[in-house]
């Protein structure tokens, strides 16, 4: 994929073009604190619509705690998540259920649950106790499976499958929910790196082809400037830079965000920035120089 | 992505598709759907059928032996005088107890099996049931209360440790392993309060406490009966509505938020609901050993269902009580061993043979 084009949010339409009444989801203003640690403040952020948002920054520098505050499972203490326009945490759970999808961290596969019922469970907000499990909740739950290769896994319980399967079931159980919205915190953490590209791929393949916004959290720098067509670099809870990948990433914002010097080259595969730490002596030197 | 090669499956487990579809969907026109798991109805139509056929030979078994014809046929209402005294007025009230102490300590265990995330979460080992046995020996020791007032004790007992186990285990939502270990001190020092009040009891209160404490259905009436009779009948729907929500929950607190689950509220509603029917059944029947820590995991067993499996527990608590009580009597005379020395072995035994197999599947 071309992360140039990545103002994937022009393409909105509405009567009114300023993106802060265009985009669906967005934080105004917010200050996110755990008990009485804070961690960011006043911090703004647009998810620009029908992008591949992803959000980096160094170990603690809030980018998980952001991505709660948008998917609501953290209430900011000042300041408002938006999701069409109004607070998220005032809005009815299972309608923001339907809308935006959020693939946590920490999950856990119920004992003896085989792949199909777990993505079948995506299908909870738009069940009822009158609608458990309707012709279109079984057709959407085979697509899901089907865009995510784990069709022939149906009937397989999900801990006997692999790491890199069950990450493709969770995202399938996400996808079964339908959302227009979807959040990944850190997607490919504990994945080989071959299940890490095919876990990427998946994302944008459903962002290019279904027209998904998709937020993702990632570690990896270099993932994140080849996959994403819009790029938050954040540090100590303030954003530092966004943009397009091309754009944004530059050897003075790693230095500055991750406090690493480094080189930033074109990807040979894709274009993208690509970036290339420097070798350790040149960093040594540069500490010694640097620092009187 | 769909041009990726497919990785292998791990050895050993490329065996094709070994299981059946967990469940049917029954669909109207009209836009209506019910999902049915046929395995866990069948489950559930079994164990009821099993629980009144055995609570019907409780009925017919004792000093006056009556055959199950006549117990049916007295239960119909044809019966002749003698039987109906002994029938309804005198067993028939002792199989409901059972049957509705079975059920709520089922449904009970069910819940906070899965609100903790573990199967030892049940109220036995969390100190639910020493918290009630507490209870019930204050008023016992301390003011020689009457049957009514040791119930109303043990109820209090009950919900009160429910109460601390709940502020003292809640930090932003409860984590499995936090409530176990605290539901474990609470279980400890619960039981350090009973031992202190036994020591301070004369031997007439000691003797009462002790058979009260190893919890017994003998002599029980139609005074038992009602206020367990209402409290099920508003709790236990009330919790199979909250079911499916609570089987989003089984897959963690972020999952089932981000799914549209109410998890706080649900969570706070149900863990109530766990309390109240294992206090009631404890100050109904006394502290009856292992019920509610066995019968979700053999309920799960014979299911094969992920979930909470809420309706085959409490059928599984139901049949298992009433099915130790006829045990017992048949086997040891009328009234001569109290139930919950029966479900003791028998759970006991089971847990062993858990941890057993558990500890050979690796999982220990």
């Amino acid at each position: 994929m071309s992360a140039g084009g990545g103002l994937g949010g022009e393409a909105t339409h509405g009567p009114n073009n300023r993106r802060s009444t265009v985009n669906r989801l967005s934080a105004d203003n917010v200050t996110l604190a755990y008990d009485q640690r804070v961690i960011a403040e006043q911090l703004s952020v647009e998810i620009p619509d029908h992008s591949f948002t992803v959000i980096v920054g160094p170990n603690a520098c809030g980018k998980s705690t952001l991505l709660r505050a948008l998917s609501r499972m953290l209430k900011p203490a000042e300041g408002r998540v938006l999701l069409d326009g109004k607070a998220i945490q005032s809005m009815p759970p299972k309608k923001v259920a339907r809308t935006l999808g959020l693939l946590p961290q920490s999950s856990i596969a119920p004992d003896g649950i085989t792949v199909a019922d777990l993505v079948g469970r995506g299908r909870y907000p738009h069940q009822g106790i009158l609608r458990q499990w309707s012709a279109e909740d079984e057709r959407v739950v085979r697509e899901s499976m089907e865009q995510t290769g784990v069709a022939e896994l149906a009937d397989r319980y999900v801990d006997e499958l692999s790491g890199g399967q069950r990450q493709r079931v969770w995202i399938a159980m996400a996808l079964a929910q339908q959302t227009p919205l979807l959040l990944l915190d850190e997607p490919t953490t504990y994945l080989d790196i071959q299940h890490q590209i095919d876990v990427l791929d998946l994302c944008a393949e459903l962002h290019e082809e279904q027209g998904r916004t998709l937020v993702a959290v990632l570690h990896d720098l270099n993932h994140a400037a080849r996959y994403a067509t819009h790029l938050i670099a954040l540090r100590d809870g303030r954003v530092v830079a966004e943009g397009a990948p091309g754009d944004v990433v530059t050897a003075e914002l790693v230095e500055e965000v991750f406090g690493l010097r480094c080189q930033v080259i074109d990807d040979p595969e894709t274009g993208t920035p690509l970036v290339v730490p420097a070798a350790r002596k040149a960093r040594v030197k540069a500490a010694v120089t640097g620092a009187p | 992505m769909s041009t990726a090669p497919k990785q292998a499956p791990r050895a050993g487990t490329d065996a094709p598709a070994r299981r059946r579809r967990a469940s049917r969907a029954l669909r109207t026109p009209g836009g209506l759907s019910v999902r049915l798991d046929v395995r866990a109805l069948t489950v559930v139509v079994v164990l009821l059928a099993a629980a009144l056929g055995a609570g019907v030979l409780l009925i017919g078994t004792g000093e006056f032996p009556i055959s199950t014809g006549d117990v049916v046929r007295t239960l119909l209402g044809d019966g002749n005088p003698g039987q109906e005294l002994v029938v309804i007025d005198m067993r028939l009230p002792r199989v409901l107890v059972a049957l509705l102490v079975g059920a709520s300590l089922g449904l009970g265990g069910a819940l906070f099996q899965a609100l903790s995330r573990n199967p030892l979460g049940s109220p036995d080992i969390l100190g639910l049931s020493q918290g009630a046995t507490a209870g019930a020996l204050v008023v016992i020791v301390l003011v020689s209360g009457d049957a009514r007032q040791v119930t109303l004790g043990a109820l209090a007992g009950g919900l009160a440790t429910g109460l601390a186990i709940y502020l003292l285990a809640w930090k932003r939502g409860v984590h499995g392993y936090r409530l176990v270990l605290v539901g474990i001190g609470m279980s400890a020092i619960m039981t350090a309060v009973n031992g202190y009040l036994l020591t301070k009891a004369d031997m007439v209160d000691a003797a009462r406490a002790v058979v009260w404490m190893t919890g017994s259905l003998s002599g029980r009436d139609w005074a038992q009966v009602w206020p367990l009779l209402a409290l099920c009948a508003v709790l236990v729907p009330l919790v199979l509505g909250n079911g499916r929500a609570l089987r989003m929950m089984e897959m963690g607190d972020d999952v089932s938020y981000a799914l549209g689950v109410r998890v706080e509220r649900v969570r706070l509603l149900l863990m109530l609901a766990a309390v109240l029917l294992t206090a009631a059944a404890t100050a109904a029947a006394g502290p009856v050993s292992f019920v509610a820590l066995t019968a979700p995991q053999l309920a799960r067993r014979l299911t094969r269902s992920p979930g909470p499996n809420l309706l085959p527990s409490l059928c599984m608590g139901a049949t298992l009580l009433v099915t130790a009580d006829w045990t017992s009597q048949r086997v040891f005379g009328a009234d001569q061993l109290p139930v919950g020395v029966v479900t003791g072995v028998l759970g006991g035994v089971y847990l062993l043979w858990l941890l057993v197999t558990e500890r050979r599947a690796g999982r220990i």
